[in-house]
């Protein structure tokens, strides 16, 4: 058993590396046929989103917000629950967010505003995916179908209201909410431009891992998602985590919409809407709903997004190509998942079904 | 071996194969080439690469989108290739997050960018702010005419134009053309620079024919090619048979109304190719001319900040801020040549958009008679109506 533990963590190391080269094959093949040199694609990929401190911070904010994100699906997920409204879970938080920082104007001190903002964010993102949990247990309602739904509501609650009650006339860009005043704003972290929503993401993705891995409820959830009728004949509250978990979930994608708000807009409008909810989708399912490796998806994530723009400027390729390599990576990792369990046995020994499920069902 | 055929799916054999396959494909492909040219693989900073004038460009969508977005890259390729000495560095589809404030950054600092045009109106406040404020010594142009004296950075320059001339103009071969008496007008959201194209294009219309009526739909948002196209067949059936629009994107407009067999006048860009028999003329934006002189007057070091460049720039027609596409076969001789004769008007201040007696479509008189506001008035950057001829509803 010694044995074939070390095989299953090395496997888990080994494999997505293996699917990320394999990727980055495959993309070379594309950037080929694109015109450019795939040797120099890498170089400047990688220049452009690892190559410096500066190249970090680049990849560290955009990483940040998906952190959070991602939590939304990857706890449930633990549960057996698909949830994607990770989207509405932001908006619906950044939007309390922006309600409780303009309430408290520039009167209370900044710290405390911005405590109470994170807290409003974490209870309106939290409650927002429990009502998708609660549709879920005690009236049967498709999890994934209604979270999803869910964020239209969100959106659309969200821009009725900066286009009417808390429109700022004043700003022309794009209809808008007043600006939360400057003594909330959050910082960056010192010697950088990387605000603080970096320290929150880690920080709950770590609490996220200690929760499912280390603590009874966090076994009683994994019980639960394995097989839920046994953990009902165990006597589990299924529906009590059902909604616990929910709320968890959505509190770290609520918060991500207030860092948003305090770190970088300062102001609700439609750029809330930036696609980092369903970029959190890919995150938790690439990071196999993992916290820990969910940290290292966004951080990979975060490169490829910031590597969009150099390919675009110093090579000439499309757009588009960004997006292109960031499919092609998560298709890799994705497929990659059906190796678990095989790496070994099928090039050097006979395969273990019963390691096989049990990795597969975790 | 009972479970041989349950095992990893791929043969060692297999393995290999594929391996030299991809190998295979990768030399025949591009690595030969690149090999043989070895270009610098310093691509990201290579600021000391020479006296070249960098000047970054940034778009919020696709290069050709054939709307706003492909009118903005069009302009600053003429730009590049107008202006010798001055190298151009363009990134497109950058969303209105901190995405474009890292691309900005990174033009800066990697490409030695020293004028920079985010193009979109959303990355003013507070991205282009911000950067502004952190480089003093890069300038800074945005299309939208936002600056504030003495509330913004010294070196943002914003810069728009009068593109309603041209939809005036545009108007009035649509009257001509219109043998329904009926004109479309597809719209994304009811915003004073919006409505006055709308407004123009039908008084242009109606100075050929004072009967002429234009519907107008307003989708809602700026890029929902669905209920463009929803609301482009949807007049067709009402019997408008003359459609123009300002939407992000006029494609599915112009093909809609190319299929459906009716005739088109383009927006942004040149929109000719995607409807060759119905297309009738457009208003286009003409950054070609714009981009160009400012570029010579970047190479030349004049700056924002000193001076020499002033922070608001606006003009028409006559200033080569917008232009007309040209005449598509449809267009009549009597067309062209009131079309001619209203640019002309335009161009040399004689001919006036808006003038009284001018009624909204709700009766309310906007200007009595003998009045008239100039297409430089702040009033008409204020509008909230749609003149009597318009059919539909601000609100």
């Amino acid at each position: 058993m010694v044995h074939q533990s070390w095989q299953r963590s090395l496997e888990s190391v080994l494999i997505p590396c293996l699917a990320v080269l394999a990727a980055l094959v495959l993309f070379g093949g594309f950037c080929a046929l694109a015109g450019a040199n795939p040797l120099e694609v890498y170089a400047a990929i990688y220049k452009a989103a690892f190559g410096s401190w500066n190249a970090w911070q680049n990849t560290l904010i955009r990483a940040s917000p998906l952190m959070l994100t991602g939590l939304c699906t990857a706890l449930p997920a633990r549960l057996g629950l698909v949830i994607i409204g990770n989207e509405g879970a932001l908006v619906f938080g950044a939007l309390l967010a922006v309600l409780v920082g303009l309430a408290c104007g520039s009167g209370l001190p900044g710290g405390l505003v911005i405590g109470l903002m994170a807290l409003a964010s974490l209870l309106a993102g939290g409650l927002w995916i429990m009502v998708v949990g609660a549709l879920r247990h005690y009236r049967g309602v498709n999890e994934t179908i209604s979270s999803l739904l869910m964020n239209y509501l969100a959106i659309a609650l969200m821009n009725h209201l900066v286009e009417g009650p808390l429109r700022d006339p004043n700003f022309v860009t794009k209809p808008s909410s007043y600006e939360i005043a400057q003594t909330a704003w959050l910082g960056a972290l010192p010697g950088s431009r990387i605000h603080f929503g970096l320290i929150y993401g880690a920080l709950a993705c770590l609490i996220a891992y200690f929760l499912i891995q280390r603590t009874t409820f966090g076994f009683a959830t994994r019980s639960t998602g394995e097989n839920i009728r046994a953990a009902r004949m165990a006597g589990l509250p299924v529906g009590q985590l059902t909604l616990a978990i929910c709320f968890l979930g959505g509190s770290c994608a609520g918060l991500a919409g207030m860092v948003e708000i305090a770190a970088v807009q300062r102001r609700l409008n439609e750029s809330i809407v930036s696609n980092y909810g369903y970029a959190g989708v890919l995150v938790a399912f690439v990071s196999r709903h993992n916290p820990l490796a969910m940290v290292l998806v966004s951080v990979l994530l975060g490169g490829i997004l910031a590597s969009g723009g150099i390919l675009q400027r110093s090579l000439n390729l499309p757009d588009a190509t960004v997006l292109v390599f960031q499919g092609i990576v998560f298709l890799c990792v994705l497929y990659s998942d059906s190796l678990y369990g095989r790496l070994f046995s099928g090039f050097f020994k006979k395969i273990d079904y019963k390691s096989v499920a049990i990795h597969r069902a975790r | 071996m009972p479970d041989r055929n349950m095992s990893f799916p791929l043969s060692r054999r297999q393995v290999v194969r594929g391996l030299l396959a991809t190998s295979a494909f990768g030399l025949t492909a591009k690595f030969g080439t690149g090999c043989s040219q070895p270009t610098p693989t310093g691509t990201g900073d290579n600021k000391a690469g020479g006296k070249d004038y960098v000047v970054g460009f940034i778009y919020v969508g696709p290069k050709d989108d054939f709307g706003y977005n492909q009118a903005h890259a069009e302009g600053a390729a003429a730009m590049a290739k107008n202006v010798p000495g001055l190298k151009l560095v363009e990134e497109a589809s950058v969303p209105e997050t901190t995405a474009v404030a890292e691309t900005m950054r990174n033009m800066i600092q990697q490409d030695g960018a020293k004028a920079l045009f985010p193009t979109s109106f959303g990355y003013f406040d507070p991205y282009i702010l911000e950067m502004a404020k952190e480089f003093p010594d890069v300038q800074f142009f945005h299309a939208g005419g936002l600056y504030q004296d003495g509330v913004h950075p010294k070196n943002i320059s914003s810069y728009f134009g009068y593109i309603d001339e041209a939809q005036y103009v545009a108007g009035v071969v649509a009257g001509h053309t219109s043998k329904s008496g009926k004109l479309g007008f597809v719209a994304a959201k009811p915003i004073p620079q919006l409505l006055r194209n709308v407004n123009s294009f039908t008084l242009g219309a109606r100075s050929v024919n004072p009967k002429i009526t234009t519907q107008v739909i307003f989708t809602g948002d700026w890029s929902v090619p669905v209920k463009e196209a929803e609301a482009t067949n949807s007049m067709v059936d009402q019997g408008v048979d003359v459609i123009t629009c300002h939407v992000d994107s006029p494609k599915v407009v112009m093909e809609t109304a190319e299929k459906r067999g009716i005739f088109c006048s383009g927006y942004h860009a040149n929109q000719s190719s995607l409807a060759p028999k119905g297309y009738l003329t457009g208003a286009e934006w003409d950054w070609s001319s714009i981009y160009t002189s400012l570029g010579k007057q970047l190479i030349a070091g004049k700056s924002i900040a000193k001076g020499d460049i002033p922070h608001i720039l606006r003009g028409g027609l006559a200033d080569n801020f917008c232009k007309l596409s040209p005449f598509g076969p449809a267009v009549s001789a009597a067309a062209k040549a009131d079309a001619e004769k209203a640019l002309a008007g335009i161009k040399s201040g004689q001919l006036t958009i808006y003038k009284g007696p001018l009624k909204t479509n709700t009766g309310k008189l906007i200007l009595p008679a003998g009045k008239d506001l100039k297409i430089t008035d702040i009033e008409l950057e204020k509008m909230d109506y749609l003149i009597e001829g318009v059919k539909g509803s601000v609100k």
